[in-house]
């Protein structure tokens, strides 16, 4: 994913939401506040 | 609430701003727009700096306003350049002028200090291109921008509030993608429908009978500009390797969201489409559809304006997966409003 850009993925058949962060880190939740809160915690992503 | 400053906003239409004197408030600033005789547009603040009668009240001379009440007589570039009685003309005799820039059909105003960046400005050439066939219209909203907002990140509200026109079960059954440009500030929501019912917007606009894929990709740019890309086809019918993508129906919609003041909003919006370009029962047919779709929302969103406004302050909203682009979109502008 290009520098700056914060993708969240809703899976088809499911209620979870995975937070991709453009350094490659990822983070599933099914809150999407709180997968923002991870995604904007770069590069301090917290230790899930 | 404050808005967003420094930043580019639509104040009217480009065919809405010709000989008279155009009165619109935005962002809580009284503007009067007209258009100068070799075409320029001009937008000044919409009070004579003497006693602020409304300019928007008054008279043209050339390519100069008179104030309608004693006379000051003002430049297109806001200088008073005449004082009733006296050849002396106050220092201060001024009124603000706003950097316009005209694009895409639209007058975009800098609300802001300084110059901006006129290449800052979103794209949304459609609009404006002999290529595809626009109707448009602007519905006054009584309700703050930034329900506006929510309501259109979130499209699964066509599946309850807009029923028979747009909204079928599948748009709120359907899972979205969200992606943030954080460098570029834009927000896009993804959702893509499959083996579908075709809304009768699309399917009387379109002629198309039968089951279709239908994808919606939002493009938001904060503060005002939001384009929602419409493909529809029949299901199975996709974009060529090449990228050809021409039999299927492409409908671009935008929405120019711009703050009036706190709590009302300018709703303008704009349906462009790539078929049947000179069939006019289409274009009457996507205009009142839309402006029933757009004045349904406009009902309800006035309606949640009087809620906020009576409720107790510290409400807490629930979010859940179809607001992630809402919630984007929010943090954007609290953003844009913070600096």
């Amino acid at each position: 994913m290009s520098a700056g850009r914060l993708r969240v993925e809703w899976s088809p058949g499911s209620d979870r939401l995975t937070g991709i962060c453009h350094c490659g880190a990822q983070h599933t939740a099914e809150d999407p506040s709180e997968i923002w809160a991870w995604l904007l915690a770069h590069p301090d992503h917290p230790v899930t | 609430m404050v808005f967003a400053r420094n930043q580019w906003y639509v104040a009217a239409y480009s065919q809405e701003v010709g000989d008279g004197l155009l009165a619109r408030t935005i962002c809580g600033r009284p503007l009067v727009m007209y258009r100068t005789r070799t075409g320029e547009a001009v937008a000044l603040t919409d009070r004579c700096v003497h006693r602020r009668f409304p300019l928007s009240e008054s008279n043209r001379d050339g390519d100069r306003i008179v104030c309608g009440y004693h006379g000051f007589t003002y430049a297109p570039d806001g200088a008073c350049v005449a004082v009733p009685g006296q050849t002396r003309i106050p220092r201060t005799a001024r009124v603000p002028a706003f950097q316009v820039v005209e694009q895409d059909s639209f007058v975009w105003v800098w609300i802001g200090d300084g110059e901006g960046d006129a290449s800052a400005i979103p794209r949304a050439a459609w609009f404006g291109s002999p290529d595809y066939t626009t109707v448009r219209g602007m519905e006054p909203l009584a309700a703050r921008y930034e329900l506006l907002v929510d309501n259109l990140l979130d499209l699964s509200h066509e599946t309850y509030l807009h029923a028979g026109f747009i909204g079928t079960p599948e748009v709120a059954q359907t899972p979205i993608n969200t992606e943030v440009d954080e460098e570029a500030g834009i927000v896009y929501v993804s959702r893509r429908m499959k083996d579908v019912e075709c809304p009768p917007f699309y399917a009387e606009s379109t002629g198309i009978d039968g089951r279709i894929d239908r994808w919606q990709d939002i493009e938001y740019h904060p503060p005002c500009l939001y384009l929602l890309h419409s493909r529809i086809a029949l299901t199975g019918v996709e974009p060529g390797p090449d990228g050809d993508d021409s039999k299927a129906f492409h409908v671009e919609v935008g929405y120019a969201i711009t703050p009036e003041t706190e709590t009302t909003t300018h709703d303008f919006w704009l349906v462009a489409r790539d078929f049947a370009p000179a069939d006019e029962n289409v274009s009457a047919f996507l205009a009142d559809n839309n402006r029933t779709v757009v004045l349904q929302d406009v009902e309800a969103l006035n309606v949640l304006e009087k809620v906020i406004a009576s409720e107790p302050e510290g409400y807490q909203e629930l979010s859940i997966n179809i607001d992630t682009g809402g919630l984007a979109a929010r943090r954007i502008l609290r953003r844009q409003t913070a600096r």
